[in-house]
């Protein structure tokens, strides 16, 4: 069964314990200064946006079908069926072609190094494989950070709007976005307040690259038969003109 | 021997100084000290030039070998190779030009091992090592005659066919592909450059470029290495070329059209610009210098509808990876001075193996007989003045 977060930013307090805790889980660092920046980097994985009273996490939604996890080349990058997008750093080389196929721009690289690293939420695998929660959700005090099954937490969200519609926009961020996300969103006000953009399409991205690259494996053969054609075509008529031309040579000289 | 030193050695050696600094910033201090990239801007001219550009570029390459050993038309025959020769050093610059981008090169083998079908650019990092591979092969009959090696050369020259299918095959994939690299990012590539028609565009472009790019080729060569022009050759091209951008603008406009794209063309902007300068460059001008007969057969018309659609495509590509990415990014990318230092330094040395391969290499028919080191070492500084390109 899949795992998911729900965020519902009408309970969040912007307390930040989440980022304290996704700071603690990861190994980096985290004071008051880390605390006060309100974006993802390459050192803090998860960030409260505050504005006018009103909160809104940021973190990797970790796709049912990632853009990242199809285009890298090297499979660094792998979904699991447990919902986490993990990185292996030993397989990347670093072409960042997941940075640039990510639709959330979630995936941060750590410029400054010379054995550089992609960095990214993901949905902490040691704890979630072993059938624990992650560390946002565990250390959140409101219940604002949720975690469980998907199907379970898309059934909770709908009730809540459904229970309190006047607070809630509705709508559910990451059910049905690029094929739908491990991460769920609730939120009072418009998801474009803190970058989240609702123009998104509902097909998974990886198959606008996958129907070229399906097409392939049949390209291949067809295209040495068309070209193999072609050339014998082009040098047959040749051949022909050639022994043609013997023959008209030999005609002439019979009729000497 | 007498080295001279002449004005263009001397720009030569300073592009090549300047990238050879660039580089130790680059290994020394890293991706974020040697470029202005960031988070949220994670490809530059490193991949929309070098890349992109270096690949469209060296297209002449399956073009000429495919229309001369598939097609069979002989009379192209002259100037293939010199055209796989760009080719060859082409893609093996783009190789190198990839080491400075990734950001842990010793790993650029794990696709060989490490593989995700489902990646495009698993797709073109196979067929650029497969088709170098097939390039340098296709080029190896030059080396040999040179040396007089008869037993490799007739080893070659038997599988000389499949070879050139197996190149015109791996050409049509990536060549495609890295168009097909921008289909994923629906959400971030402006709408005047994506369509899911973008790998037929980029293969078309490549087919027009690498015709563009003989012609360009053989007008410099004539100039600087004191040949004959072969006119009615590059006429024939011409022509060609002249089909495949019709066939090309009009699957263009038709594009446009149905996506609803024509009437953002009314709102001023940084995007409109280039897109109209890419048009411009790459389609009006040089259609309308080719449509006309008399132009079209004069070698100084030729020229120019080539070095257009040379930088018209040049235009599309960065608009591709640059341009139209910038407004979904949030910001504007100017490469640092070190991204440019060594794309310069790699195109230097580029011109100036082409100069030392014409020189020693029997490239050009004239040369086969007499290829000898005495060739003038002039003819390379002198090609080497269009090395800032």
């Amino acid at each position: 069964m899949s795992k998911a977060l729900l965020y519902d930013a009408t309970l969040c307090i912007d307390c930040k314990q989440c980022e304290a805790a996704c700071a603690d889980q990861n190994k980096l660092p985290y004071d008051d200064n880390i605390a006060k920046e309100e974006r993802q980097s390459e050192h803090k994985f998860t960030a409260v946006l505050s504005k006018n009273d009103k909160y809104m996490r940021r973190l990797c939604m970790n796709c049912q079908e990632p853009a990242c996890v199809s285009v890298c080349p090297v499979a660094a990058l792998r979904k699991t069926s447990e919902g986490p997008v993990i990185y292996e750093a030993n397989r990347c080389m670093g072409c960042r072609y997941c940075m640039a196929a990510c639709p959330f721009g979630v995936p941060k690289y750590e410029w400054s190094s010379l054995n550089p690293k992609v960095r990214k939420c993901t949905m902490c695998p040691d704890r979630v494989l072993a059938g624990r929660q992650t560390a946002c959700a565990e250390n959140c005090p409101t219940g604002a950070t949720k975690f469980g099954d998907r199907d379970e937490l898309i059934n909770e969200a709908r009730k809540r709007i459904q229970d309190n519609p006047a607070n809630y926009i509705h709508h559910i961020y990451g059910v049905e976005e690029v094929g739908g996300t491990s991460v769920l969103l609730l939120s009072g006000v418009p998801f474009e307040e803190f970058g989240y953009r609702t123009d998104f399409p509902r097909d998974p991205l990886p198959l606008r690259t996958y129907q070229v690259l399906s097409k392939i494996p049949d390209f291949i053969p067809l295209g040495f038969v068309t070209l193999g054609g072609i050339w014998w075509i082009t040098h047959r008529r040749e051949a022909v003109a050639a022994a043609e031309g013997r023959q008209a040579h030999q005609a002439g000289k019979e009729l000497k | 021997m007498k080295i001279k030193f002449t004005f263009w050695k001397a720009v030569f050696l300073l592009i090549v100084a300047a990238g050879a600094y660039g580089t130790f910033v680059r290994f020394f201090r890293g991706l974020g000290a040697s470029t202005n990239l960031s988070d949220q801007f994670p490809w530059g001219i490193w991949i929309g030039f070098d890349v992109l550009c270096g690949v469209m570029l060296a297209a002449g390459g399956f073009t000429l070998t495919a229309a001369v050993h598939i097609l069979n038309i002989q009379r192209l025959k002259p100037i293939v190779r010199p055209t796989i020769l760009t080719a060859f050093l082409g893609y093996v610059l783009v190789s190198v030009a990839l080491l400075f981008d990734l950001g842990r090169p010793y790993n650029i083998w794990h696709p060989l091992i490490m593989r995700n079908p489902h990646s495009v650019m698993f797709e073109v990092a196979y067929c650029v090592m497969l088709y170098t591979t097939v390039l340098a092969l296709e080029f190896s009959p030059i080396v040999l005659e040179r040396f007089n090696l008869q037993k490799p050369l007739k080893v070659v020259k038997a599988v000389l066919i499949p070879l050139v299918l197996l190149g015109v095959i791996l050409s049509t994939l990536h060549q495609s592909s890295l168009g097909t690299l921008y289909l994923i990012m629906p959400t971030k590539l402006h709408p005047f450059w994506y369509t899911p028609l973008l790998p037929v565009f980029f293969f078309l472009s490549a087919i027009a470029v690498g015709l563009a790019m003989t012609i360009f080729e053989s007008s410099m060569s004539s100039k600087h290495f004191g040949r004959e022009l072969e006119l009615p050759i590059l006429q024939e091209l011409g022509r060609v070329l002249l089909v495949v951008l019709t066939v090309y603008a009009i699957l263009r406009f038709e594009d446009l059209l149905h996506r609803g794209v024509f009437h953002q063309l009314l709102v001023a902007g940084y995007e409109r610009n280039l897109f109209l300068l890419e048009i411009v460059l790459a389609l009006v001008l040089p259609l309308t210098l080719l449509a006309i007969p008399k132009i079209r057969q004069s070698a100084g018309g030729l020229y120019l509808a080539a070095v257009s659609v040379v930088l018209g495509f040049i235009t599309n590509r960065l608009n591709v990876s640059i341009t139209g990415m910038e407004t979904a990014a949030g910001l504007h990318y100017v490469p640092k001075w070190t991204e440019i230092a060594i794309t310069g330094a790699i195109i230097a040395v580029g011109f100036a193996l082409f100069a030392l391969a014409v020189n020693y290499l029997p490239i050009f028919p004239e040369h086969r007989e007499a290829a000898g080191p005495e060739a003038p070492v002039a003819a390379k500084a002198a090609v080497l003045s269009h090395a800032g390109d």
